[in-house]
């Protein structure tokens, strides 16, 4: 029964949806959609996507062992605030993050450097803001639950902090982090309200993937949107993938 | 002397661990902290690694005021309750460990690592995991990588505790086997007071943050300082103003002005000795442990009534 009521909420929540979407392709026939995806906007738009996620995907992953370690290891005052802020981007809609942005850096903001609004900058920005969770919440449990003796072992053996963080702490988390951050990544490349604020969307220049779905999508080019999708959801299929694989390995760590 | 502890405080929060503690650990001996939980024993051995800071008071390791020094570089070698096995790697590279960080040359390493598993009798489990070995395995194993580096002393916190009693039993005779081999100074925190006796050349009391007594196991039995002490390293009686351990009372079919009257409430045979419950007209109860000859001898029972006299007693 439970099984029975967990299967059909999937099937109608997000199989039912995904179906539709290929389906939809097949009908208006894979060429089409190929050749929107070859499109050179197109191209520079995954292209954009993926340079973004490179940016923010490292950033994110250092800082989220770096906050993890402060608030697991270390005691200092405003600690349960900072571990509040951690989980902002999840509480807030990226539609909001964007406007904040735009208007810190817009020409009424505090924030005067060079071209940032409807740029690269501004892109990854919003990007990072979206994505900062993910490795902190992956890494933060895992290290309260092999707790610190380890690390005062390395210490009494001779190992100096940085030797200790490399040889014990990293190799003990190296699961939580590794699937944080197939799911920062994941976050990254889906990411599209925050970014549709501050880039301006300009086609092969500041569109990522998901706003061009947004565009094929608004000047009616079914086909266009469609295939732009499917690369998008067989990305998330491979991400799905990955995280199936790595989950298990989590425990034994 | 090799560690020095010099008028120790270490308060947590309003919880007083260490109230003003000093002890002299010999060079080569093999001494116990003994106390019950509570008691600040292993806050003291902690200290002594540099795992935790007094608030007050020194740490001073072969001659040298260690108190600011941190644990990498103290030259302590440190043994947990539960291991604190490197999960990650195999049990020649947690044994590895301390002389690779120390960036000692590969064939050294090996012969070292080769040395300390032959010494610590697990060959042929050098390429397992610590999750593959046993829990008295995983402790030898930890007690390998706390020596191979050569640490001047040995430090190791309940070391036996989490072990069942047969492999507590082996790991005890193993240890002073050990410490006979390589004669590190060597502390061990226990609460178990048969495993200090059995094991220490010489035993620190501690109780409610303070040092009882330092003595060796013998004399802390038959001369204890005070009654908390008496009680603690083994079983005693209050009898009159003074104690008496229940080896001491000398049984007599007949009274005499220095005996009292006892009803013998249950009586055991344990091997070689008889232990009895007794209790005196005024409701006192004691306990008993006689020879079986002699108890044979008086044809002890339970039920029977007998008389009772110390022959030591320690008054407080």
């Amino acid at each position: 029964m439970r099984k029975t009521i967990a299967l059909s909420y999937l099937t109608v929540v997000l199989l039912g949806p995904l179906a539709m979407l290929f389906w939809r392709i097949w009908q208006e026939g894979a060429g089409k959609a190929w050749s929107a995806i070859s499109e050179p906007d197109t191209l520079h738009a995954f292209k954009l996507t993926i340079e973004i996620a490179a940016i923010a995907v490292p950033l994110n992953t250092i800082f989220g062992i770096v906050v993890g370690l402060a608030i697991v290891r270390t005691r200092f005052p405003g600690k349960g605030l900072v571990n509040a802020f951690v989980d902002l981007p999840l509480a807030l809609s990226p539609v909001v993050v964007g406007l904040s942005l735009f208007l810190l850096y817009g020409r009424t903001g505090w924030i005067h450097i060079g071209q940032i609004l409807f740029a690269l900058p501004a892109m990854v920005l919003a990007t990072v803001f979206v994505s900062v969770p993910y490795v902190a919440r992956e890494v933060i449990p895992t290290l309260r639950e092999i707790g610190d003796e380890q690390e005062q072992a390395a210490h009494t053996l001779g190992a100096s902090g940085w030797q200790t963080f490399w040889r014990i702490t990293l190799p003990s988390i190296r699961w939580a982090v590794i699937y944080g951050v197939v799911v920062t990544t994941a976050r990254c490349l889906g990411e599209y309200g925050a970014v549709a604020v501050v880039s301006g969307s300009i086609s092969g220049r500041t569109e990522t993937a998901t706003l061009r779905v947004q565009d094929y999508y608004e000047n009616l080019d079914q086909a266009g949107a469609y295939g732009v999708s499917l690369m998008l959801g067989l990305i998330a299929i491979v991400v799905l993938v990955l995280m199936t694989l790595l989950k298990p390995k989590e425990g034994t760590a | 002397m090799s560690i020095c502890v010099r008028n120790v405080t270490k308060r947590f929060g309003s919880f007083l661990a260490l109230d003003d503690v000093s002890v002299d650990v010999e060079t080569g001996s093999l001494t116990a902290l003994l106390g019950p939980s509570g008691s600040g024993k292993s806050t003291l051995l902690r200290i002594i690694a540099g795992l935790e800071s007094p608030d007050a008071g020194e740490i001073i390791l072969a001659g040298e005021n260690a108190t600011a020094r941190s644990p990498q570089s103290r030259g302590v070698g440190f043994v947990f309750q539960h291991y604190a096995a490197f999960k990650h790697m195999t049990v020649r590279d947690n044994i590895a460990f301390a002389l690779k960080v120390r960036k000692r040359p590969r064939p050294e390493i090996r012969t070292r690592v080769d040395e300390l598993i032959e010494l610590v009798q697990l060959k042929g489990f050098g390429h397992r995991y610590p999750a593959q070995l046993s829990g008295g395995q995983r402790q030898r194993m930890a007690l390998a990588r706390a020596l191979a580096a050569e640490p001047t002393v040995l430090l190791l916190d309940e070391p036996f505790g989490a072990l069942d009693a047969r492999v507590r039993a082996e790991l005890r005779a193993w240890l002073r086997r050990l410490h006979e081999e390589t004669h590190t100074t060597t502390v061990f925190v226990t609460h178990d007071q048969q495993e200090a006796m059995e094991v220490a050349d010489s035993v620190v009391v501690m109780n409610e943050g303070r040092v009882e007594q330092v003595a060796p196991p013998r004399v802390l039995y038959d001369e204890p300082k005070n009654q908390f002490v008496m009680s603690f390293v083994g079983q005693a009686n209050r009898f009159g103003d003074g104690w008496v351990r229940p080896h001491d009372l000398q049984v007599t079919l007949e009274p005499n002005g220095l005996t009292r009257e006892v009803l013998i409430e249950r009586l055991v045979h344990v091997g070689p000795e008889v232990r009895a419950e007794l209790v005196r007209d005024d409701g006192v109860r004691l306990d008993l442990q006689i020879a079986r000859d002699e108890a044979d001898r008086l044809e002890l029972a339970a039920g029977q009534i007998v008389y009772v006299r110390p022959t030591r007693e320690r008054v407080f």
